[in-house]
């Protein structure tokens, strides 16, 4: 009864990439790869992501913790707006954080007059950019972990006289770090794919802020086919990078 | 170490409001039904279920004022929870480790601890490689490390098969007398409480019904709750001299006494007859067969009649006296095998 | 089969995927997920794809669908309401977009009737195609330098641009309004490094409109669209990169003579006078 629609489902998700597949100009394929602007998007791209995912680890884990563990006025509504950017148009995104970090922005005022940092059209704009699309998938996976763990646990570390600082660090972060993992995966591969934020703050300069969707987006403008390879080459890379920390986080105890 | 507390905690439907005062080396056992509010008392002295009212002091020092990790307890919870993500040993040395000790101290102090629950050879076992037996000393030593004033178990055989438990009762029973701090246990099992404490007490409702030594209260209960645990059929009633009037039997006694008081036989001391027997003995009441069950190597019979009372008797008994469920039959207990005291 | 998928549609598809290390076994879940998400980046701003074009069925009746560049968004649909004006019964639809993916979706099939492109090498993928004949230019852009209501950088003329403290953004070259400014540069021989190369004329109008950037290079055709909100300077070399603006019935077109007709409305006394109005100029 499942089965089916299951596989429905599946050539749904599938196919296109196989399309990609299909269609891809093999032969002339390892001269696009080896053209250099290939290679600067890619590591721009990988960088960024990685980074991206850092800050929102940094960030989203003690924001979940926030909405899975404190009772305070107004959660509900917190929560509600913390998946505010997975239901923005990212383009949407975009503009909005140039209307706070911007130039002109409310903050971004005051961190050009008082520190001379500019955020847009720069390499830590694209973090910013990826991380604000990216980081609601870490929030809503660690909080779903922390609300899912057993809070006795921490309960007994507090009798042991553990601090709720020392709690959260040795006794809830390692019992949720399935969560952690799986939420800092999904963010990493939203911001590896970021593209609508990413072009509106950050603006697409070639090894600046020029990441691999931006790249397959111009190249599509003239040259469909490169714009396949590029879409492969970031398909190829998070396929590796994905199923590389797969082994290494199942056969964690 | 000498610790006293009044606990109140209010709660929508459910009030617990106790007094608890226990001695250093002594351990006392909270016993009580399901929701009886034993559990709750125990969270509420490490800190775990705010107080409501009331107070906890150890030594003089105000507890209750504390956090949980602030206080000089240690607790074995009733699942034992020990982290499933660190060794036994490591499990052992956290609790040093979060008082300041270096990870090389803590370790040896887990080690020493280990060794004397003999699970020396186990310290490197994640929790789910432990047996129920092994991860409930595990427990124990976790919460001995932090060298607790109060020690705290919930259930701590609770979760252990009966074979398993027959053997950590005794183990624990002689951790349980080298410690010299006060200890408080829960358990709803009435044996566990007689081996393992010093002091019984008995909480119905969120309050003390009845406490004292594990002998006195096994011979003298005053609630059904009790009597039920320790195996007494157990009557409330007047008494006149020799002579307790016990709703609508009247029950001789051995005992000289006045006033209200209660009256206690074993359900092995109960005769049954299909005729009414000769020579009339004293205390004599005709009852309804309401059930009949296996109890051990006896058989449980249910009388309902005048008064509600359990008999054991031998099932070849049963077989002679022919016995079914709604028989109708005679139930005689001598008067020097009741006890009758005050109420 | 029943019990697990009933025991998990009590959670949300993202806690759910959190909750267990089982679910880190769940990788062939994850990747086309991540792939999806990836790939989702570029369809969330492309424009509407051929399956946004109207099909088949009434289109014999009267049915003209135009495919458009982004800049003649506003004069075109003023066309439109004259053309339905003119040919009762008839309506007009219009897919306005990057004219390099106008191109494409026509290529690929997409049932289009006119195309009207903002640059000759757009429109010549179609005619490579023999998806049309005979292009006409119907207008012609030109660049002007945008700049914020309030010039905070003081900027006259191109050559200001190449100040290395001015922030300039230019269109990528991929897109036509990047080749104009590239044109119009390399003609003043002039080198700018811009901070960002925008995907379309609206995106590099928006950062100058924010005061994100001090200057960009766009079409005068959108400074007079932007109502105010940026200010237009003119300069010479901008002769030298002008925007020609080729139109054409398709070949395949469905509605037929509609085509035509509507090409030769563009064409006409009529369709230059409001294409002049929004700042283009004549052939």
């Amino acid at each position: 009864m499942l089965l089916v629609p299951a596989l429905a489902g599946l050539a749904f998700l599938v196919l296109p990439l196989a399309g990609l597949l299909v269609r891809a100009p093999w032969s002339t394929l390892p001269a696009r790869l080896a053209e250099p602007y290939v290679l600067e998007a890619l590591r721009l791209s990988l960088v960024t992501a990685t980074v991206a995912t850092a800050m929102s680890l940094l960030l989203g884990v003690p924001l979940a913790w926030l909405l899975a563990r404190v009772d305070f006025p107004g959660r509900r509504l917190v929560r509600a707006l913390v998946t505010v950017p997975l239901v923005l148009p990212p383009v949407v995104g975009g503009v909005a954080l140039l209307l706070v970090l911007g130039r002109r922005g409310l903050i971004g005022q005051w961190l050009e007059s008082a520190f001379g940092i500019t955020l847009p059209f720069t390499t830590a704009g694209v973090v910013v950019a990826e991380a604000f699309v990216a980081m609601p998938f870490l929030v809503i996976s660690v909080e779903g972990a922390l609300r899912a763990a057993d809070r006795r646990y921490e309960e007994a570390a507090a009798t042991l006289g553990a601090s709720r600082w020392t709690v959260f660090r040795r006794v809830t972060l390692p019992m949720v770090m399935p969560g952690v993992v799986a939420g800092a995966v999904l963010c990493w591969a939203r911001a590896l794919g970021e593209f609508g934020a990413t072009i509106t703050f950050a603006g697409n300069f070639p090894g600046t802020t020029r990441t691999m969707p931006l790249a397959v987006y111009l190249a599509l403008e003239t040259e469909p086919e490169a714009a396949i390879v590029l879409s492969l080459v970031l398909l190829a890379v998070s396929v590796v990078i994905l199923a590389g920390l797969r082994d290494r986080w199942v056969s964690a105890p | 170490m000498t610790l006293h507390a009044r606990l109140v905690v209010t709660r929508p439907a459910f009030t617990l409001d106790i007094a608890l005062d226990v001695r250093a080396g002594e351990v006392v056992a909270l016993l009580g039904p399901n929701g009886a509010g034993k559990t709750t008392a125990l969270r509420a002295l490490a800190g775990l279920v705010a107080l409501s009212k009331g107070e906890i002091v150890l030594d003089g020092h105000p507890l209750h004022t504390l956090a949980p990790e602030q206080r000089p307890i240690g607790m074995v919870f009733q699942n034992y929870l020990l982290f499933p993500h660190l060794s036994a040993l490591d499990n052992v040395a956290f609790g040093p480790r979060c008082q300041g000790a270096s990870k090389a101290e803590a370790r040896r102090t887990a080690a020493a601890l280990l060794e004397r629950v003999g699970l020396a050879d186990r310290a490197a076992a994640r929790p789910r490689q432990l047996s129920g037996g092994q991860a409930q000393r595990v427990a124990l030593a976790r919460a001995l490390a932090v060298r607790p004033e109060l020690l705290l178990l919930d259930e701590p055989l609770a979760a252990l098969d009966a074979h398993t438990r027959l053997e950590v009762r005794s183990e624990l029973r002689r951790h349980l007398a080298d410690f010299g701090g006060a200890t408080v246990l829960v358990t709803h099992d009435p044996l566990d409480a007689m081996v393992l404490a010093d002091r019984l007490v008995v909480i119905e409702n969120g309050a003390i019904v009845q406490q004292g030594a594990p002998a006195e209260v096994a011979r003298h209960p005053r609630t059904d709750y009790v009597a039920r645990l320790v195996g007494l059929n157990l009557y409330r009633g007047v008494a006149d001299g020799t002579r307790v009037k016990a709703g609508e039997l009247l029950l001789h006694t051995s005992e000289h006494l006045d006033g209200a008081a209660f009256v206690a036989f074993p359900p092995a001391a109960v005769a049954l007859y299909r005729s009414r027997p000769d020579g009339s003995p004293r205390n004599l009441w005709q009852a309804r067969i309401d059930g009949i069950e296996r109890h051990g190597d006896n058989v449980r019979v249910h009388l309902e009649g005048p008064v509600t009372a359990f008999a054991d008797i031998t099932p070849a008994a049963v077989a002679d006296l022919d016995l079914t469920p709604g028989q109708t039959i005679w139930a005689s207990v001598k008067a020097t095998e009741t006890h009758a005291y005050p109420a | 089969m029943l019990r697990p998928f009933s025991r998990l549609s009590r959670l949300s598809p993202l806690s759910r995927w959190a909750v267990s290390r089982r679910a880190l076994s769940r990788w062939t879940v994850a990747l086309p997920v991540a792939l999806a998400l990836g790939l989702s980046g570029c369809g969330s701003s492309e424009p509407a794809g051929p399956a946004a074009a109207p099909t088949g069925g009434a289109r014999q009746a009267k049915e003209l669908t135009v495919f458009a560049a982004a800049s003649l968004t506003g004069t075109f649909t003023d066309l439109g309401k004259h053309f339905e004006a003119a040919h009762p019964g008839t309506s007009v639809k219009f897919n306005f977009g990057s004219s390099a993916t106008l191109a494409q979706q026509i290529a690929q099939g997409a049932p289009a009737d006119v195309f009207a492109a903002a640059s000759p090498a757009t429109m010549k993928t179609v005619t490579d195609a023999s998806l049309a004949a005979s292009p006409t230019t119907f207008v012609r852009n030109k660049l002007e330098i945008a700049v914020p209501k309030d010039n905070p950088a003081k900027v006259d003329d191109l050559q200001d641009l190449t100040d290395p403290k001015v922030k300039v953004a230019l269109c990528a070259e991929q897109v036509p309004c990047g080749a104009a400014a590239v044109k119009a540069l390399d003609a003043a021989g002039l080198k700018v490094k811009p901070v960002t190369l925008e995907q379309d004329v609206k995106a590099t109008l928006t950062k100058v409109e924010l005061g994100e950037v001090d200057a960009a290079l766009v079409y005068r055709t959108d400074v007079i669209a932007s109502a105010g909100k940026v200010q237009g300077i003119a300069f010479p070399e901008a002769d030298k990169a002008i925007n020609d603006y080729p139109i054409a019935a398709l070949a395949k077109a469905p509605a037929g003579d509609l085509a035509k007709q509507f090409v030769d409305l563009v064409l006409s006394p009529q369709g230059k006078d409001v294409l002049t109005k929004a700042g283009f100029e004549g052939p």
